[in-house]
């Protein structure tokens, strides 16, 4: 065993730190410092210089558009480009439809949608959740029934994030009725402008539209928009689910929030020292470092390990539970840090983009941030059905 | 012993409980905070003129009902029922704490305003620098002839849009932590040289920055001793402490109810979730935190009078247990709720944003578990 970079892994480690110091773009930078809202365009800004690069999509494989990285030289990118506060690339084309379609999709859906979602020509949105299903995923009752060539899909999804900028979907939907919850679901690429489809924003607690409720009224989409078998959809569900797991474990970006974290701590006043003196302040910052290392280490066996590249099993479960945790913890601390100036609202009502918000920069986001990050707990399968999975699949319950 | 309320009491709570669920309900308060004024004012009105409300905590002469902090605490559980945005705690519970404190023409004159509904009251006290510590201040008010020049900056400043008096903490001696030196002033909000930033906050309220650029004041504003104000300080903010402890119970108690409601109704793999063993420990864990914020509540309240150092003791005590429970029950009702939780649309996610602007607010569960340490278990 070995957890040092070798000299290899620090050259690719300096190759990247200068890529992303002299690419990286300045009003992107200054919009993130300001605490301004992404717009879609800022979105693909970065995405777009990294796919002209050639780094857009490290995990797929080569013969896709992958960059042939071994595990560490992913590693060692996801830390750069968090230390460096990159803005986070859309999941949904890169990590999760994709990775579905060069598995499971056909010579013409490759060809077609791969390109499109490296270039990021096309803005992917995931339609899994109904209203009544959520974590109980395999309930849905979305409907797509058979019309010649095409299929009809009739039903209403939920929590669709950023499905108001999105061009295409993938969709889960009900096939066969009859047959067991698991095996009636078939897997739909759908477009977005399809007539009858509906987005409706839902505005979450910290006031922001990243949600949306999609509504699907008599849809045509060509079967030849069905990735793998019909009624086995449910196998890319499982498929598309780990892979979401794995990535939202989120270790070099909460390694980067523990950085803020302190910072804040360092400035804050506590009496006569900084907060960061504080013995209760700093235990909490010390354990939540701490559960953070043993997250990462757990992530690196999980990624280097013997089962490397067998792709995540339920063991992501165990990252995704912990991941989420600590990112809520930090979110907490980060609010207990700022004292007072948690409570303005970071928007004001009838003031202008102009007009600086209350308190220091540090503390705008904090609460909504906290309230936001509720979701981590809940979205991608909640932590009590990912306890339910180890129980059954790791601890044979 | 008796922990029982007495016909008055349940009577002011029957009247402001049924009152509320007819004026009150979710959908009129997302109304009329999201209006230019943040507030609906003839409720303050009502309050005052029509239930008598405000003079639940005052003695008789002054025209009240001859209460005093479990009246508070009454009217405060109700207001967290319904997530009331009323000014009623810096107004009747701080003011009005420091004027019966005080007493004298100050208390005469003013006291009667604030059972009117005349007057409502902001208190002023935070500073950017000062987290919670009470005698951190830079704001200073300097003796100019009978009267003062008061200079500084007070951060998030509740209820000051709406506010027609400030109760103002500023420093008239000493150094900028000294116990000494510090003054409490309460003065008119419209005084020239008060610069206000309002904002709303994230749990539904209103607030503002407030800059006293050379105001002048003069000299019958200051309350109590000058300099020697921070006992008093001291013992409001205590006051105010279980007071929000007394509002918190109430937000609790709905988180809870609502999270039972919620998952008996919801269904998952066929079945309601609260058939789910996990969830039904976790609602009874969320029920026991609930329960003992009441308790403590109610042993913070009724320690008000004690000595300071028991009184501090005993308040936190309540505060850091009710905080922990406001995180604990706050944090896993969302989590039962799932999705739905943190939208805006549902109650729900609006109660545990203000159980969490509670937690911090008059000092975090670490702040009042350090100064129950250094009065408990000092060497």
């Amino acid at each position: 065993m070995d957890m040092e970079f070798s000299p290899e892994d620090l050259a690719f480690q300096k190759e990247v730190r200068e890529f992303i110091a002299e690419n990286y773009p300045a009003e992107l930078r200054d919009k993130q410092d300001e605490g301004e809202e992404m717009s879609k365009e800022d979105f693909l800004a970065w995405h777009k210089i990294l796919y002209k690069k050639g780094w857009i999509a490290p995990a797929w494989p080569v013969e896709y558009g992958g960059t042939g990285w071994t595990p560490t030289q992913r590693f060692i990118w996801s830390e750069e480009t968090a230390r460096a506060d990159c803005i986070r690339l859309m999941p949904f084309g890169l990590a999760m439809v994709g990775p579905v379609i060069y598995t499971f999709g056909t010579p013409e859906q490759k060809a077609h949608f791969l390109p499109r979602i490296l270039s990021g020509e096309d803005w992917w949105c995931q339609g899994y959740s109904e209203p009544g299903s959520g974590s109980d995923l395999a309930s849905l009752r979305t409907a797509a029934v058979k019309d010649g060539d095409d299929y009809i899909v009739n039903g209403q999804k939920t929590w669709t994030t950023l499905a108001q900028h999105a061009d295409w979907g993938f969709f889960l939907v009900r096939t066969d009725k009859e047959a067991k919850q698991q095996e009636g679901i078939s897997f739909l690429l759908i477009d977005m402008k399809s007539p009858g489809i509906t987005v409706r924003p839902i505005i979450t607690l910290g006031g922001e539209h990243e949600v949306n409720e999609v509504w699907l009224e008599d849809v045509r989409v060509p079967q030849s928009q069905r990735v793998y078998e019909e009624n086995k959809g449910w196998t890319c569900a499982k498929f598309l689910l780990a892979h979401e797991r794995t990535g939202i474990a989120g270790v070099a970006a909460s390694k980067r929030g523990i950085e803020k974290v302190k910072a804040i701590a360092r400035t804050e006043l506590d009496g006569d020292e900084p907060l960061i003196a504080n013995a209760f302040f700093k235990r909490k910052l010390a354990e939540l470092e701490i559960d953070l290392t043993a997250l990462e280490f757990t992530e690196l066996r999980s990624l280097a390990g013997p089962n490397a590249g067998r792709g995540p099993g339920p063991e992501s479960s165990l990252l995704k539970i912990k991941g989420s945790e600590i990112q809520q913890r930090l979110t907490e601390l980060t609010l207990e840090a700022v004292g007072h100036y948690g409570a303005p609202y970071f928007r004001g009502f009838g003031e202008s983009d102009n007009e600086h918000p209350i308190g220091p920069d540090y503390a705008h986001r904090a609460a909504p941030t906290y309230f936001n990050m509720r979701k981590t707990t809940i979205y991608g399968g909640s932590n009590e059905i990912q306890r339910n999975i180890i129980a059954k699949m790791v601890l044979g319950l | 012993m008796d922990f029982t309320y007495t016909e008055t009491q349940d009577m002011i709570r029957d009247t402001l409980s049924r009152f509320l669920a007819d004026t009150y309900d979710f959908e009129t308060r997302q109304k009329f905070i999201a209006s230019d004024s943040g507030r609906d004012p003839a409720i303050w009105t009502a309050l005052a003129q029509e239930l008598g409300m405000l003079g639940a905590a005052f003695a008789e002469e002054h025209g009240g009902l001859g209460g005093g902090a479990l009246e508070n605490a009454i009217v405060m559980e109700e207001l967290g029922k319904v997530l009331g945005i009323e000014p009623y705690l810096p107004t009747v519970v701080i003011a009005g704490g420091a004027l019966k404190a005080v007493g004298g023409a100050q208390a005469d004159a003013m006291i009667p305003e604030i059972i009117a509904g005349n007057a409502i009251v902001s208190f002023a006290y935070a500073e950017p620098q000062g987290r919670y510590d009470l005698a951190n201040l830079k704001t200073a008010a300097k003796k100019d002839g009978a009267g003062y020049v008061l200079s500084g900056h007070k951060s998030v400043v509740y209820a000051a849009p709406w506010a027609s008096h400030l109760l103002v903490t500023a420093r008239t001696g000493g150094g900028q932590r000294d116990r000494d030196g510090v003054s409490l002033f309460l003065i008119d909000a419209k005084l020239p040289g008060i610069v206000r930033r309002d904002y709303p906050t994230v749990d539904g309220s209103r607030a503002s920055e407030i800059y006293f650029e050379n105001v002048a004041i003069p000299g019958d504003a200051l309350l109590g001793a000058e300099g020697a104000g921070l006992p008093l300080v001291e013992r409001i903010v205590d006051e105010a402490t279980v007071a929000v402890c007394a509002e918190a119970t109430g937000v609790m108690q709905k988180l809870h109810e609502g999270t039972l409601e919620y998952t008996q109704q919801r269904k998952q793999f066929g079945v309601p979730i609260a058939k789910f063993q996990v969830l039904q420990h976790r609602m009874v864990d969320m029920f026991m935190e609930v329960e003992q914020a009441r308790s403590m509540t109610i042993m913070g309240t009724l320690k008000l009078d004690l000595p300071a150092n028991e009184r501090m003791a005993a308040v936190s005590a309540c505060k850091a247990k009710v905080a922990r429970g406001a995180n604990f029950v706050g944090q896993n009702a969302i989590q039962t709720h799932g999705g739905i939780g943190i939208t805006q649309e549902l109650a729900i996610g609006h109660y545990f944003k203000r159980a969490t602007m509670i937690e911090g607010q008059f000092g975090s569960a670490d702040h009042h578990l350090g100064r129950y340490e250094r009065i408990v278990l000092a060497d």
